[in-house]
């Protein structure tokens, strides 16, 4: 079978690649190893035992970045509406209340609304201020999308600017765990898109989950006439002389003269057999404990929507010591999105980092014991910041490295996938290029726009 | 003769439904008077190419800065 492009992977990336190549008459086709499409962003279904009905979850998502109010120009999102042409109340956004990260005896808060935040550090770190509105202005300057940057140290460029250690430590707090593939700091223009997407534009959740942005791309890719293959997972990606030509399927040869890999650098590498270079594989991975309560969690007057706990004065962003490392958390309360629903059953996500190497080394008997205790963990982080909360535990799950590298097929469970990016998406094999997670540009609109941006780059303006 | 002024309004009003298109002056670069990225460049070409089977080189996408010099460049090519 001949092809103008083979997308590998039905992720985020993938599906908008795909879509772009559709849409200007490529012949395209994406491959995707599991049997439903997502990638890290994907969505699973459990039996409910009390009821005899099925619970709805998402795999990853706590929250959609980048949120813009209906209207907004020269935005990430605004761009990736125009680029798939799709429209804003297809999303179904719902905004977030506003979210909070805890550190001991000292809280921000923040919301879609940037001033909130400003205030937050006007008002608890004063000596700062002016110094946060350097840091601001460098940052709403910077041209974070510029594909030639050197890499740089987020750390570094904070303490040359803030004074306050905590102040620092609180502002990375979420920006890390929400998009590092690096141990304790950031690449500095990964932290001003991430910067960018949490604090100027804030959260919001589609209504319905993950599941509505993905079949809002897949329709869209059907109707262009592009093609999804499920359960087909590519063996090989066929070179010669350093050159891309298609690809191997466990029954057949596609080829394209170009291909487009979403499934990570260090992943692409194991398939290529001419590659030169061995991308490495990140350390950080996370586990998951999912609990559904018979009621809603009510935590003070105004629902915040997540929380980032660090119960030390450092924030430690590196793979647990042990299996899991309860010092901090992110706890997700999907339901604290406007408007807010007060009735019904209510969830709550807590994570945790975690270390990859223990996890694997577990038996069977011991992991879910070890996922017990890890449950037992989190729910008693739930109680400590919401002490009167008395509701009845319907069900958990947990997700751990293991179950991510699982369905993902990510090597070691990594989440934001290789610590070396390539983010003009080349590779040493020419026609092969890298497009989602390990191009640099994270998170569910980070990872679109990097399939879009991709696809533009080496799909369309290179004459295919 | 086909009218290219037309043609371009027509790509940017599909690529970008929500901008407003009936006032645009000619002389003046239609990134000044729109929300265009290069994104949304890429596509004016694209479709170009797609609808009307005309072929725009890299090289000559600063000839589309605005509605003028889009007629003068894209002209011939309609011919």
């Amino acid at each position: 079978m001949k092809y103008d492009a083979i997308v590998i992977g039905a992720g985020m990336s993938g599906l908008a690649a795909g879509i772009r190549l559709a849409m200007f008459d490529k012949k395209v086709v994406i491959l995707e190893k599991h049997s439903i499409p997502g990638g890290l962003n994907s969505y699973y279904q459990r039996r409910n035992a009390d009821k005899g009905g099925i619970r709805q979850f998402d795999v990853g998502l706590h929250a959609l970045t980048n949120f813009i109010k209906k209207g907004e120009k020269a935005k990430p999102f605004s761009k990736l509406l125009k680029q798939l042409r799709l429209s804003y109340d297809d999303f179904k956004l719902c905004p977030q209340s506003y979210s909070k990260i805890v550190f001991p005896d000292m809280e921000l808060k923040f919301s879609n609304d940037f001033e909130l935040l400003l205030n937050e550090v006007h008002e608890k770190f004063p000596h700062e201020i002016d110094r946060f509105n350097l840091l601001v202005e460098k940052i709403r300057t910077f041209n974070e999308l510029d594909l030639s940057l050197e890499y740089s140290s987020s750390r570094s460029v904070l303490k040359e600017i803030l004074k306050d250690e905590l102040l620092i430590e609180m502002i990375l707090c979420p920006l890390l765990i929400y998009g590092s593939a690096w141990e304790e700091d950031m690449d500095f223009a990964q932290f001003v898109i991430m910067f960018k997407s949490l604090y100027f534009e804030g959260f919001s959740r589609p209504e319905g989950g993950v599941r509505t942005i993905i079949s809002l791309l897949v329709n869209k890719l059907t109707e262009l006439g592009g093609e999804i293959r499920y359960k087909t997972p590519v063996v090989e990606i066929l070179t010669k002389d350093g050159v891309a030509f298609g690809v191997k399927t466990a029954s057949e040869e596609l080829l394209a003269p170009v291909v487009l890999s979403s499934i990570g650098y260090p992943e692409t590498a194991t398939i290529t057999s001419e590659m030169t270079l061995s991308p490495r594989v990140g350390a950080m991975t996370f586990l998951e404990s999912i609990f559904v309560f018979d009621q809603k969690i009510p935590l003070e007057k105004n629902d915040s929507t997540i929380i980032f706990y660090n119960n030390a004065s450092k924030y430690s962003y590196r793979p647990a010591k042990d299996f899991y490392d309860e010092t901090s958390a992110v706890v997700c309360f999907p339901d604290n999105y406007e408007p807010l629903k007060r009735d019904g059953e209510g969830t709550v996500r807590i994570t945790y980092m975690a270390n990859y190497q223990n996890w694997k080394s577990l038996e069977k008997e011991q992991y879910a014991q070890m996922k017990e205790e890890v449950g037992a963990s989190a729910l008693s982080l739930l109680h400590k910041l919401t002490p009167q909360f008395e509701g009845k535990l319907l069900f958990q799950d947990i997700f751990s490295p293991t179950t991510i590298e699982r369905y993902t097929w990510h090597l070691n469970g990594t989440v934001y996938g290789s610590i070396d990016k390539t983010r003009d998406g080349l590779t040493p094999i020419k026609n092969l290029f890298i497009i989602g997670t390990d191009q640099g540009f994270l998170g569910i609109v980070g990872s679109m726009l990097s399939g879009i941006s991709m696809a533009n780059l080496h799909g369309l303006m290179n004459e295919i | 003769m086909a009218d290219v002024r037309q043609i371009v309004i027509d790509i940017i009003s599909d690529i970008a439904p929500d901008e407003d298109v009936t006032n645009l002056d000619d002389k003046i670069s239609l990134r000044e008077q729109l929300d265009l990225d290069s994104m949304d460049f890429l596509d004016i070409v694209m479709e170009l190419r797609k609808r009307h089977k005309v072929e725009v080189p890299q090289e000559d996408y600063p000839k589309l800065a605005t509605l003028e010099s889009c007629v003068s460049y894209l002209s011939p090519k309609f011919a």
